[in-house]
């Protein structure tokens, strides 16, 4: 921010406003809190907070003001004004501002020792600090004196005491005009005249002042006192006023005062002659009065863009995303040009490279890029219908063409939808195949559409491998594309250290968000660039490889030694009480508005690439306007997502009776504990542990047969019935933008329904902590009693614990839940887990674990080792083929 | 060599090459699997409160372990070593009813650092080597309230922040240091007090030591715990006109670096960064190897970021070397000049350009 004059926000100041000095009085803070946010949202960059009243504890109120500013990201943004003629009370401010404040302010008033030790405690606090021009002899009225005395200040403070003079801003008094009293009547060219020459004489302090003062004699006449600042400022700013303590926002512009008033304004202001036997005063008084009413225009919705020719219209709407005009817009060009295609190629890609240039600039967010996108869209589509009734038309020429797909078995695309949308802005052709595609059927389209470029996405860890598996099918066919890699799953050092070396043929590359596609691909397609990116990213694998391998192992334990330091909880410190059902229990439908309450927002906001917590992302500098015009995009959907059932959400709770046996928990199907139903394999940590940490398995939070009586928890949970067949909708209505929205909602939604039912698990289905109380906050920063943790997830990384625990709550028939052969869930939205009640109980990771338990794991699961290699691969802590070769 | 001559050789030095602080205390004291008589030794054998985890307490109980380490960082390549200090303010020591010992933890810290950098510094004239005396964050913030109900509510008042970081300032300037590193600040206004604290201590009689600035961006957002920006950041503890300024704790390497590159831009004064060995895994420990966090740091020396690396939370004495060796032959970055402005801050810097 590099403001030109700098709007100091006056209102909370307690002897300029009636109306704050009240509810400080009455202890309201949070209504004074509200003016100081209103000062800030109209455009104050600095807020004066003075509390000097005869009546208050003003050192109090300062405190606790400040401290409660503190705590409000929206106001606390700007630096504060500490604003008392008494030090202690300034100093008390001083003390509570982590930021960089102004002091208001000091003065040579009670002589040079006292005036030298406050500004010391600026230094030391640092602080900037506003000089009164006020000295042993008092304030300073004339130029000549508001001069001298500023002049001396800054010499002590600059040459004597070191103070930066950037740091210095001088308040030359401005006093009222037009009082009636004769002398009075210079003391705003006094002010003017003095600014000018302070900022010529004192090299880089700056001058402010408290401007309403200057119109203390029109007081009741609002619009005349701010036709008075407006004219003395403009003045003022001319001769270098640099900062005004003002009411924000509410400053006529210069120009567009009524000239009579203006005229009237600038004489008094100006000091200049009486005309005609009438004093410029005496003409002011006569005219106010007829100006007392007047109401401000009323704001209205800027169309002022609309006046602009079409090919501006054009662009001002793909850069903002508006699709109110699109239609009769793309029209208009349309008439205007030889063919439909040079709309394409002149107006509309001229709009997109601003788009795609402000994005690449930081400047524009993916949320507005993918609106953006979506107003391209809807006028291609427009123009559609007209190129085919051209019949010579021809293709338009793309900058290249990208194959996309989530690899088999996974069917999460939030991501990949980013990616093609961000791409296809950029003028890339981008043919997407969806999720769940096997790797020949991803080939045969890259072969078919003579793709110059294949892009593979994934979430879950098993799509990992699928990575691998179709890198080496490339290698295999002979085929020598770029093969870029994505998702949440992915990482450098996966794709440096598994997927490029089955790959030699081609260029490999890690993309990690979608505002980095565009650089990618745009290398990999560049005749010049391409090959010293290629080349310069295959040494940037192989270091990561080198580095990878390198480095000492870390120790890990024995599978005896880890299982003797097991996490030990005593069983006769506290049993759970038995669940209130035994068995499954169908919760289909759920009340939606119920789920929307339970939305932990933040991972919404990453998922569009928006960094930051919720809600202080909306105030965020950078990407706040893109996040809160997101968040009301959401906020609406989510309100027809509700309110016209676009999608059903349906979950299932189970509970048994359950014993840990070693690292395995076996759920029982009755009371008595006869009948196995299902055994719970675990896997347990083997990094080699400090005193008093435990190597843990989630077996350890279930107490061991025969030791005490014990239950699991088993929830499957969806919200994305239905959300696929809407988000295709969309899409096909050219609205990616609404497509990736109603996703990520369902997702959101998913992840809120497996709080809210653990919520309710908690206090009543098992009902365990049935006096809990928790807000929703709390709710997502997890502090509640028991775990919830899923398979594929750190404390149990085999994904095919899902097939067990899907099967005990019959997910399928009381859901609708699936799992695909890599053991993702479908509906995509869904979210699964175990409940474990304990409070000992905790997330943990397992780690990397030996080929000792790897043998034992494949044991108790009935399978063959390779089998275990392969689901396990993620936590192996040896390479399975190094081991067979040595075998 | 007198500390003025030290302090001229630290300032000549940080002109030539990247200087090389430690890595991290806790890691390693974690590894010597030290007991709790360990913590006591004889002075604190009848202290009624359990001790073990108090780090800074074993400059008096196991002078030898604290002095094993300074030698172990200085082998590694180390410049300047940090005194065993992080957490000895009476209001950190308070959770082990120590604020007592505090002075005396301080003095033997810095006097510790001291003897081992000495001994360094006679082996390889060449290489002098230096200390720093850590005041560490405190475990009370004063910009935020400790309570949910009433946001104006401080859980510790100014003036207490104030007298503890006097407290320590004043024993580690008498145990010898030769550079105050306030460090891994949460919330600037408890560092502002810091430096107040030690700003004032020239008005005793104390001679003026540099000050070096390092703070903690909790989070990929780039901001503070306490909500602010890096160049509000800075703008707020620039008074402190100070000998080095930068970034430590919370994020790895590679999480650190945009932060950083940030406040190189708007600092005019040396940068400092120690990151963590990578982010906790699930277990809170580090997993990045020396190689990788090398690596990163060659990278910003490289690119011309940094005038001090060092390592936070998981580094070892093989992360130091390592750095150390990355970055042997790497200018460091020139201090840019920047124009004059008043520049304030909220949560978000402001600038008024002259």
């Amino acid at each position: 921010m590099r403001p030109i004059f700098v709007n100091v926000g006056e209102r909370t100041n307690v002897t300029g406003s009636a109306k704050f000095r009240k509810l400080i009085a009455e202890g309201q803070y949070a209504e004074a809190l509200s003016v100081a946010r209103q000062q800030v949202e109209a455009g104050a960059q600095v807020i004066d907070v003075n509390m000097d009243e005869g009546l208050l504890d003003s050192r109090a109120a300062m405190v606790t003001f400040l401290n409660l500013i503190a705590s409000e990201p929206d106001i606390a943004r700007v630096p504060i004004m500490i604003d008392s003629s008494k030090w202690e009370v300034i100093e008390a401010g001083l003390q509570c501002v982590q930021g960089k404040a102004i002091v208001n302010s000091i003065s040579l008033k009670e002589g040079e020792a006292v005036f030298v030790e406050h500004a010391k405690k600026c230094l030391r606090y640092g602080a900037a600090v506003v000089v009164m021009a006020f000295d042993e002899q008092g304030q300073a009225d004339t130029a000549a004196r508001k001069v001298e005395i500023c002049e001396r200040a800054y010499r002590i403070l600059v040459d004597q005491l070191g103070f930066p003079p950037e740091d210095v801003i001088f308040d030359p008094n401005i006093f009222a005009v037009a009082t009636g009293i004769e002398e009075h009547d210079n003391y705003a060219v006094d002010f003017i005249e003095a600014t000018r020459r302070i900022k010529q004489m004192l090299p880089y302090a700056r001058v402010s002042g408290g401007v309403s003062n200057v119109s203390f004699s029109f007081r009741g006449n609002e619009p005349v006192r701010r036709a008075i600042h407006s004219v003395f400022l403009y003045h003022a700013i001319a001769a270098g006023m640099d900062m005004g303590i003002v009411n924000a926002g509410d400053l006529p512009v210069y120009d567009d005062i009524d000239p009579e008033l203006r005229e009237a304004v600038e004489d008094v202001i100006l000091n200049r002659a009486a005309r005609g036997g009438v004093s410029p005063t005496e003409r002011l008084v006569d005219l106010a009065p007829k100006y007392k009413g007047e109401k401000g225009a009323a704001r209205v919705v800027d169309l002022a863009w609309r006046e602009q020719p079409v090919e501006a219209r054009l662009a001002h709407a793909l850069v903002h995303g508006i699709t109110d005009f699109i239609e009769a817009d793309t029209e208009e060009a349309r008439l205007k040009a030889e063919r439909p295609l040079h709309v394409i190629e002149g107006p509309l890609m001229d709009g997109m490279n601003v788009v795609g240039d402000l994005f690449g600039a930081g400047k524009m967010f993916l949320p507005q890029v993918v609106k953006s996108a979506r107003v391209m869209k809807q006028a291609v589509a427009w123009l559609l219908p007209f190129m085919e009734a051209e019949k010579e038309g021809q293709e338009r020429k793309s900058a290249g063409k990208v194959v996309m797909a989530t690899v088999k078995g996974d069917v999460h695309d939030i991501g990949k939808n980013i990616v093609g949308v961000v791409l296809q802005c950029n003028n890339y052709e981008v043919v997407d195949l969806g999720v769940m595609v096997p790797a020949d059927k991803i080939l045969d389209a890259a072969v078919e559409h003579g793709a110059d470029i294949v892009g593979l996405s994934g979430l879950i860890t098993p799509s990992l491998d699928e990575m691998v598996f179709v890198a080496s099918e490339m290698e295999r066919r002979g085929m020598s594309l770029p093969l870029l890699i994505g998702g949440a799953t992915t990482s450098r050092t996966h794709t440096a250290v598994k997927i490029e070396p089955a790959y030699r043929r081609g260029p490999t590359v890690y993309v990690l968000d979608a505002s980095r596609a565009v650089g990618v691909v745009s290398n990999l397609l560049s005749p010049s660039d391409k090959v010293p990116f290629v080349e310069q990213t295959r040494a940037e694998y192989r270091k990561v490889r080198e580095s990878y391998g390198r480095g000492p192992a870390k120790p890990r334990s024995s599978l005896a030694e880890a299982r003797a330091n097991k996490f030990q909880i005593d069983w006769a410190a506290w049993t759970p009480p038995a669940p209130s059902f035994i068995g499954v229990r169908a919760f289909a439908p759920y009340d939606l508005a119920d789920l929307a309450e339970h939305i932990d927002w933040t991972p919404f906001f990453a998922s569009w690439e928006l960094v930051g917590r919720f809600p202080q992302i909306l105030d965020d500098e950078i990407v706040g306007e893109a996040a809160r015009d997101l968040y009301r995009d959401a906020r609406a959907m989510l309100d027809r997502m509700i309110a016209e059932n676009w999608v059903e959400a349906r979950g299932v709770v189970g509970f048994w009776p359950a014993n840990s046996d070693g690292d395995d928990v076996i759920v029982y199907g009755d009371d008595a504990r006869t009948t196995e139903l299902a055994r719970l394999h675990t896997l347990r940590q083997q990094m080699a542990k400090g005193e008093g940490k435990a190597n843990t398995a989630l077996s350890d939070f279930v107490a061991p047969v025969g030791v005490a009586p014990d239950w699991v928890g088993g929830f499957a949970v969806t919200a994305g019935h239905g959300e696929v067949e809407i988000a295709q909708r969309f899409k096909a209505a050219g609205d990616d933008y609404s497509a990736i929205l109603v996703t990520a909602l369902a997702d959101r939604l998913a992840e809120a329904f497996a709080e809210a039912m653990h919520k309710r698990v908690r206090r009543e289905l098992w009902g365990y902590a049935a006096d809990e109380t928790a807000t929703v906050d709390e709710l997502i920063a997890e502090k509640y009693q028991g775990i919830r943790p899923a398979p594929g997830y750190p404390a149990q990384p085999d994904h095919t614990e899902k097939l067990t625990l899907f099967r005990l709550l019959q997910a399928e028939i009381n859901a609708g839940m699936e799992l695909t052969e890599s053991l993702a869930m479908t509906p995509p939205a869904s979210v699964s887990g175990l409940y474990f009640a304990r409070p000992e109980a905790h997330y943990f990771g397992v780690g990397k674990i030996t080929r000792e338990q790897v043998v034992d794991y494949a044991r108790r699961k009935g399978w063959s080792l390779a089998e275990a290699e392969r689901w396990l691969s993620p936590i192996l802590d040896y390479d399975p083929a190094a081991e067979a070769a040595a075998a | 060599m007198t500390r003025a001559d030290r302090v001229a050789a630290l300032k000549a030095a940080a002109r030539e090459r990247i200087l090389i602080l430690d890595g991290s205390w806790g890691v390693m004291f974690q590894r010597m699997g030290l007991s709790e008589d360990d913590f006591r030794g004889q002075r604190f054998a009848e202290h009624p409160h359990p001790l073990k985890g108090d780090n800074d307490l074993l400059c008096l109980t196991r002078p030898d372990a604290v002095a094993g380490l300074h030698d172990a960082y200085f082998e590694a390549g180390a410049d300047i070593a940090s005194t065993n200090t992080f957490n000895a303010t009476a209001i950190s020591q308070a959770d082990y009813a120590l604020e007592a010992a505090v002075t005396d933890i301080n003095l033997a810290a810095a006097k510790l650092a001291r003897e081992s950098a000495d001994r360094w510094t006679e082996k390889t004239p060449q290489k002098p080597r230096f200390v720093a005396g850590s005041l560490g964050p405190l475990n009370r913030t004063l910009s935020i309230s400790p309570d949910v109900n009433d946001p104006a509510a401080r859980g510790v008042t100014w003036d207490q922040v104030y007298a503890a970081y006097t407290e320590q300032a004043r024993a580690l300037h008498e145990g010898g240091i030769d550079v105050f590193l306030v460090e891994t600040i949460f919330d600037t206004l408890n560092a502002k007090a810091a430096i107040k604290a030690i700003l004032d201590l020239e008005d005793q009689g104390y001679e003026p030591l540099p000050i070096w600035i390092s703070g903690t961006i909790t989070d990929r957002s780039g901001r503070t715990l306490s909500g602010q920006t890096v160049e509000a950041f800075w703008n707020s503890i620039r008074h402190a006109r100070p000998w080095a300024v930068g970034l430590n704790c919370a994020l790895g390497a590679e999480l650190m670096r945009p932060h950083l590159a940030e406040l190189a831009r708007v600092a005019d004064t040396l940068i400092g960064g120690y990151p963590n060995a990578g982010l906790p895994n699930a277990m809170g420990e580090y997993d990045e190897g020396p190689g990788e966090t090398s690596g990163f740091l060659g990278e910003w020396a490289g690119s011309g970021l940094v005038n001090i690396l060092g390592g936070c939370c998981g580094t070892t004495p093989d992360h130091i070397r390592a750095i150390a060796k990355a970055v042997a032959d790497v200018k460091p970055r020139a201090v840019p000049e920047r124009p004059r402005a008043m520049r304030l801050s909220g949560l978000e810097p402001f600038e008024l350009v002259s």
